[in-house]
């Protein structure tokens, strides 16, 4: 039985590249090198600062990022009075008070990231009908994730054909569709960078990516530290398992 | 009476007024069991530990999880960043689910090969079914759980299958809605049902392992035990090797947990459910392709009977049929191994059944080769959906009649004595077990 189960196994192999889910006509999107990649894998913590600076100068405008609270950017490397000076930065609706008011306040660490609209209408009605999607878990909502993303930023490129754009769409190489209503967020230069990193288009987009990539998955470093000593763990207990079994199945023939 | 032999008084005490320590030796312990058994045998305790690991981390879950539209969605992200370990337990629960289906197919195609379903298994074999029934729903339930458009969409698509039953189907689906369509009505008692079934499936499983140890486990040759040099205790025997197995896929499957846990999920369901707005491809859970594909497979009317119908009489049968298996095959040799035409057919299957994912997997009119467009998915999902039913109705029943079987060792522990190219094999196989 094993040996056909390996036969039918390599014939499979053969058959799925051909099957796998076409993903539409869009571009193919180009993998990209990420610090976050890979077994051992860890956010580099410039980039995060810097993607959250591009994130908070470019796309907060019109992108929330509900599900992150300013007291999470202290995990990036922000210290507790540049969190605070952030939060208090905001304006967040709090209430009722004692009279039943309800009251603006200055954010505090423990809220949440304010979004730019108070609802999915309001965000539509300043975009031209288009809604600009919460960006809190963006990267594990699509195919392809982080390396989708930064094509996605990086890709308004001119129309290889003589293609109709409408009023109020962009082409985007890497939209499904190609016609995105997002006017290219990213120009050269558009932030000046806290650290004095050149300003580049590539570099804000891989920054804001990961950024985002670690919004999405605040756990993925501690997921791979504890997933290296997991693995570990259980190979070896693995092996001396199977050595138990050899030395205990020895007289069964 | 006890005949526990424990000389610990209290143990004696307990056991001389409640016997689970005596039951505990005789299930456990000396539990007789074949000596040939290959490691296809382990994924039957596979599944009875993912089933717990299953129950665990799910009652953690739903400490911190709320069944409400409004709050389901964040709730769940909420187990993920502010649940000390959430993700963790999110991540064990959501892979757990796969590698509960990858095992237990496993194991139901052990069953296929070896005859395990033949007599004297066949409730032990239909309790199986049942388990695997109740397993798929289960499934079913929790996807819908953290409300994503995945959640959302494929509850709306599968709850409305059941309109297609003449007359009542309509009425049928608004009871189960509790509504006029998949809303907080339904969150709630699929929830409530979610919570509820693996228990159920626990009880079925006790059921299912009282049958096995009535009569014992088949194995690799199929004949029956013949005397006790074809039999050694379970322990410390099988459960060496079952804990061994265990670290294996322990392995594998933290590999899952910990590098790619979101590889078998759809990156869909990160986006919260809106009613609003239908994505583009709603496909179900991986392990639910093939029974898609049947499914979808049915797209024209036989008289009065509606293909939207038929498809899901099909995909009901696809696995009611599996009931019926015993009497379907009638061969009275068990074991593919000296069956030699049989054995070609259920290779055949399992690639069928892989077919049957791929084809569920795909949009029906996309082509199959990019070289030939008339051949489209729905194509080659008739054909195995065809195949697949051909297999059990007429390929079985005939091969039972026509088949010329090799012949079978003598015993477990002699194979050799029987003579003959099949048992020659058979005679070297028990080696693999090493
Ligand atoms: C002027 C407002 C505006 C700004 C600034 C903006 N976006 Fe957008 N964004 C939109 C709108 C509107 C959409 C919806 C596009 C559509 O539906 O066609 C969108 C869509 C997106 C999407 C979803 C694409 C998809 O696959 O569905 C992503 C990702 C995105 N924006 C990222 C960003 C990032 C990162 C930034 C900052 C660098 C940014 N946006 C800045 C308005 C904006
Ligand atoms: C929750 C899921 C299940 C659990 C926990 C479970 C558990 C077990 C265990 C512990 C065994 C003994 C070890 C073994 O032979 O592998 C077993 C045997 C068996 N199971 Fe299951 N099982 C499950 C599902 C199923 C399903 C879905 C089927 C078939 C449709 C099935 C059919 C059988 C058969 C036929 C045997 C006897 C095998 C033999 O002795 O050769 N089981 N099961």
């Amino acid at each position: 039985m094993y040996k056909a189960l390996s036969g039918v196994l390599g014939l499979l192999m053969l058959l799925s590249p051909s099957s796998t889910c076409a993903a539409g006509t869009t571009a193919e999107v180009p993998a990209q090198v990420w610090s976050f990649k890979g077994l051992f894998g860890t956010f580099s913590r410039p980039s995060l600062q810097r993607g959250y600076q591009v994130y908070n100068e470019v796309c907060a405008g019109c992108h929330g990022l509900r599900l992150v609270a300013y007291r999470n950017l202290a995990e990036i490397g922000f210290s507790e009075k540049q969190v605070k000076k952030i939060a208090a930065s905001m304006t967040v609706k709090d209430g009722p008070n004692d009279e039943g008011e309800m009251f603006e306040r200055p954010g505090r660490s423990s809220d949440r990231f304010v979004s730019p609209f108070p609802n999915k209408q309001a965000a539509r009605s300043a975009n031209n009908g288009a809604y600009p999607p919460d960006l809190s878990l963006i990267v594990k909502a699509r195919i392809g994730g982080a390396d989708y993303l930064y094509s996605l930023l990086t890709g308004y490129k001119e129309p290889k054909k003589v293609t109709e754009v409408p009023e109020g769409m962009y082409y985007n190489l890497y939209y499904p569709g190609q016609l995105i209503a997002m006017p290219s967020p990213l120009s050269e230069d558009g932030v000046e960078y806290a650290d004095k990193t050149k300003a580049t288009v590539d570099q804000m987009a891989r920054d804001v990516t990961t950024f985002l990539a670690w919004t999405a998955e605040p756990e993925l470093e501690s997921r791979k530290r504890t997933g290296v000593k997991v693995l570990l763990f259980l190979i070896i207990l693995t092996g001396m398992l199977y050595a138990v079994k050899r030395k205990i199945w020895a007289n069964i023939h | 009476m006890s005949k526990i032999g424990s000389s610990n008084p209290v143990i004696k005490w307990i056991d001389h007024r409640l016997p689970v320590f005596t039951f505990m030796q005789h299930e456990l312990h000396e539990y007789p069991t074949p000596k040939n058994l290959n490691y296809f045998w382990n994924f039957g305790s596979l599944a009875g530990i993912i089933l717990v690991t299953m129950i665990v981390t799910g009652i953690v879950l739903s400490m911190h999880y709320t069944a409400h539209v409004d709050y389901a969605f964040d709730s769940v992200e909420r187990i993920m960043r502010d649940v000390n370990y959430g993700w963790l337990i999110r991540y064990v629960h959501m892979n757990g689910a796969s590698a509960f289906f990858v095992v237990v197919f496993i194991h139901i195609f052990r069953g296929l090969y070896y005859g395990s379903y033949k007599a004297p298994r066949e409730l032990l074999w239909m309790l199986g079914v049942v388990i695997l029934l109740l397993m798929m729903a289960t499934a079913f339930l929790g996807y819908v759980l953290p409300w994503g458009q995945m959640s959302f969409w494929g509850a709306t698509v599968i709850t409305n299958l059941f309109s297609a039953i003449p007359f009542v189907g309509e009425p049928i689906v608004t009871w189960l809605w509790g509504g006029f369509s998949v809303d907080n009505a339904t969150l709630n008692r699929f929830f409530s049902l979610h919570f509820l079934l693996p228990f159920v499936i626990v009880g079925v499983v006790v059921l299912h392992i009282v049958a096995l140890h009535t009569h014992g486990s088949n194995n690799p040759v199929g004949i029956s035990i013949k005397n006790n040099d074809d039999q050694i205790p379970f322990h410390p025997y099988y459960t060496i090797k079952d804990l061994f197995g265990l670290g294996v896929f322990l392995v594998v499957f933290s590999w899952f947990v910990f590098y790619a846990p979101n590889y078998l999920g759809h990156p869909d369901n990160y986006i919260q459910a809106d009613p609003l707005q239908t994505p583009p491809h709603i496909v179900p859970e991986w392990y639910f392709l093939p029974f898609y594909a049947i499914l979808r497979s049915i797209t024209f009317d036989i008289l009065f009977l509606e293909a939207k119908l038929l498809g899901v009489i099909a995909m009901f049968a696809s696995i009611a049929i599996l009931f019926i298996l015993p009497w379907l095959d009638r061969s009275p040799v068990r074991s593919a191994r000296f069956r030699p035409v049989y054995r070609q057919f259920f290779w055949i299957l399992v690639i069928d059944c892989v077919i049957l994912g791929i084809v569920g997997a795909n949009s029906p009119d996309d082509p199959v080769f990019s070289g030939a467009k008339w051949f489209q998915y729905i194509h080659l999902g008739m054909i195995s959906t065809a195949y697949y039913f051909f297999h059990f109705l007429i390929l079985l029943p005939l091969l039972s009649i026509f088949e010329k079987t090799n012949p079978l060792p003598t015993s477990i522990n002699e194979p050799v004595l029987g003579g003959g190219k099949a048992t020659a094999m058979a005679a070297a196989k028990p080696m693999e077990k090493a």
